[in-house]
């Protein structure tokens, strides 16, 4: 498998989606870089799994244009469902069979030789480390051994797309951590990633791309670097001090300093430049102020989004990718 | 159309099935109540009772039957004679009702199962087309019951041939009728009523509902079956075949009908009204 970044691997574009008069995706555009992990980012009822079924042709959007590997999953639903591999919120498995049997219900159903398709059960079993459970009923298993599984039916048939919808929900941190490794080397293989989450810390150092969404609508996406640098394109420090907060206020007033913002831990302090930081220090230290922290502010993306959706807000609908550029 | 999947589906529906000792158990002691328990009491009361008035005025009422089955009667003593107009005769319904009430029982629970479980996502994302699920849900749903059917069958066979045979003078049973109705008749009835079911299954909100509305079909279903199964064994094998081709004819046009009604957002459980 090859990436070519002239042709995301998926592309929707001006998707509108109701049901009963609801909307639930509204004039949403996403594009999931070939190779990449592309992560949507929102809160629950954002609109991140009918973005999932529409990609696949599970569901149909009602207008815009939807393109899975180069294809229209309305029309070449079997040829885009043949090139994916799902793990939905819930696992989707069957309670009643054993692990190997749901496997192998899945390689049959995507039409794994049958020559070859015991030796990839296993191969992806012990990738997913849930070889030992394979001949157990799956309503025994726990619900990381599920997701293990849930993960092991996906690549089975060799997909060039997968998606998964809130993979780690319910599993303990060192579990997810597992997952999230997991889902960071198959893109070593080639694949495609598209990740929906709700969780930030999640998406952090996992997403290559990041699309923010709520009420159906994508509010902004991109590089989360770009995106970051984009949504604060000053250089700043936080600074930490013991005891009297006043020396903080004045700073202002030094060569360098274009404004100070107080934060949780302290003050931020946007400069012209970085190499400010030594004369900032130095005014605070012959003020008498014991600093204990001074740090580049890096933003994240838990930052990011909460920015944008307070933009969202601000603007009261719509994207704010304008805005941020 | 790929049959490998629809074959798939509906074997790892069967699979599921045979799992599950909550299903094959009662369904069972059905088969065993309807083919072995109540044909093996009757008759043996009947064939054991003697020359006596009850068994006469049942005799006698053989009288009432269509000519034709009449003729068919086999047996020189009133017991013999009454013994065999039940075994071929009284019994026929019930190789309707039985499968009828089983296959129903799974197919109502099939499609909407799916949902309920979550697995309809896992499903609605694969290759398989709707009308491929919808068949291969079909199959599991029919052969649970048409198989548990021709188990009973085969040891009501045997119950009948050994208790009342002695008295007809040999093995009789089954007779040409039943053999049309049980290859011919039968499938073709389980057709029509696993189609409806089938649609309904993927229509409903839940398997409560599914197990309730599939009565409001199955009830009425079950009726007809019964009078036809018995007009066919009463009438002649051209009867009977007849009624098995149009029972035939309207499974599979419901069939085909059922197979364009399964949509994939029935399977996730968001299409409208669902």
């Amino acid at each position: 498998m090859s990436s070519n970044p002239a042709s995301p691997a998926v592309a929707l574009r001006g998707v509108h989606k109701s049901f009963n008069d609801q909307p639930a995706l509204v004039d949403l555009e996403v594009v999931a870089p070939d190779g990449q992990i592309t992560v949507l980012l929102g809160p629950n009822g954002a609109g991140k799994t009918t973005a999932i079924r529409c990609i696949t042709g599970a569901m149909s959007a009602d207008s815009g244009s939807v393109r899975t590997l180069g294809h229209d999953p309305d029309r070449n639903g079997e040829e885009v469902r043949s090139q994916c591999g799902v793990v939905s919120a819930k696992p989707a498995l069957y309670d009643r069979l054993t692990g190997t049997d749901n496997l192998r219900y899945a390689a049959e159903l995507h039409g794994v030789d049958p020559r070859v398709m015991k030796d990839r059960i296993r191969v992806a079993a012990q990738r997913f480390g849930i070889e030992h459970a394979l001949d157990a009923q799956v309503g025994g298993y726990s619900t990381g051994m599920k997701t293990r599984l849930a993960l092991a039916r996906s690549v089975l048939h060799e997909p060039r797309l997968l998606l998964f919808d809130e993979p780690t929900s319910g599993l303990d941190p060192e579990s997810a951590q597992a997952v999230l490794k997991l889902i960071r080397e198959m893109t070593g293989d080639g694949h495609t990633v598209v990740m929906c989450t709700h969780h930030l810390v999640e998406a952090e150092g996992l997403a290559d791309h990041v699309v923010v969404l709520d009420a159906g609508t994508d509010l902004v996406s991109g590089v989360p670097s770009d995106l970051t640098r984009a949504y604060w394109p000053e250089d700043s420090v936080e600074i930490s001090i013991e005891g009297d907060q006043s020396t903080l206020s004045d700073l202002t007033v030094l060569d360098g300093v274009r404004r100070t913002e107080t934060t949780s831990r302290g003050v931020r302090v946007v400069l012209d430049s970085p190499c400010f930081t030594p004369d900032v220090v130095t005014a605070l230290t012959n003020a008498g102020a014991r600093i204990t922290r001074v740090e580049p502010h890096e933003p994240t993306l838990e930052e990011l989004y909460f920015a944008v959706r307070k933009t969202a807000r601000d603007l009261g609908e719509g994207r704010v990718e304008e805005v941020v550029r | 159309m790929n049959w490998h999947r629809t074959f798939t589906v509906a074997r790892t529906d069967l699979r599921q099935l045979v799992m599950a000792k909550d299903f094959w158990m009662p369904m069972g002691i059905l088969g065993g109540i309807f083919f072995v328990i109540v044909p093996l009491g009757l008759l043996l009361s009947i064939t054991s009772l003697g020359d006596v008035g009850a068994v006469q005025n049942i005799a006698n009422t053989l009288e009432l039957l269509p000519a034709q089955a009449q003729e068919q009667i086999k047996g020189s003593t009133p017991q013999g004679r009454t013994s065999y107009a039940l075994a071929v005769f009284l019994f026929a319904p019930m190789a309707v009702v039985v499968p009828l009430t089983i296959s129903t029982a799974v197919g109502a629970a099939t499609l909407v199962g799916e949902r309920e479980r979550g697995t309809g996502e896992f499903l609605a994302h694969s290759p398989a087309a709707t009308k491929e699920i919808y068949l291969g849900k079909l199959l599991a749903s029919l052969v649970p019951g048409y198989f548990t059917t021709m188990v009973g069958f085969t040891a009501y066979s045997l119950i009948v041939n050994l208790i009342v045979g002695p008295e007809v003078g040999g093995w009789f049973f089954p007779t040409q009728q039943w053999w049309i109705l049980m290859l011919w008749v039968l499938p073709g009835f389980l057709l029509i009523g696993l189609s409806l079911v089938l649609r309904l299954s993927g229509r409903v909100r839940s398997t409560a509902a599914a197990q309730q509305a599939s009565g409001l079909i199955t009830l009425p279903l079950i009726g007809i079956s019964y009078a036809q199964a018995s007009g066919a064994i009463y009438g002649t094998a051209t009867t009977t075949i007849m009624i098995g081709a149009i029972a035939w004819s309207f499974g599979l046009i419901s069939t085909w009908r059922g197979m364009s009604a399964v949509r994939r957002q029935r399977l996730l459980g968001v299409a409208d009204g669902v």
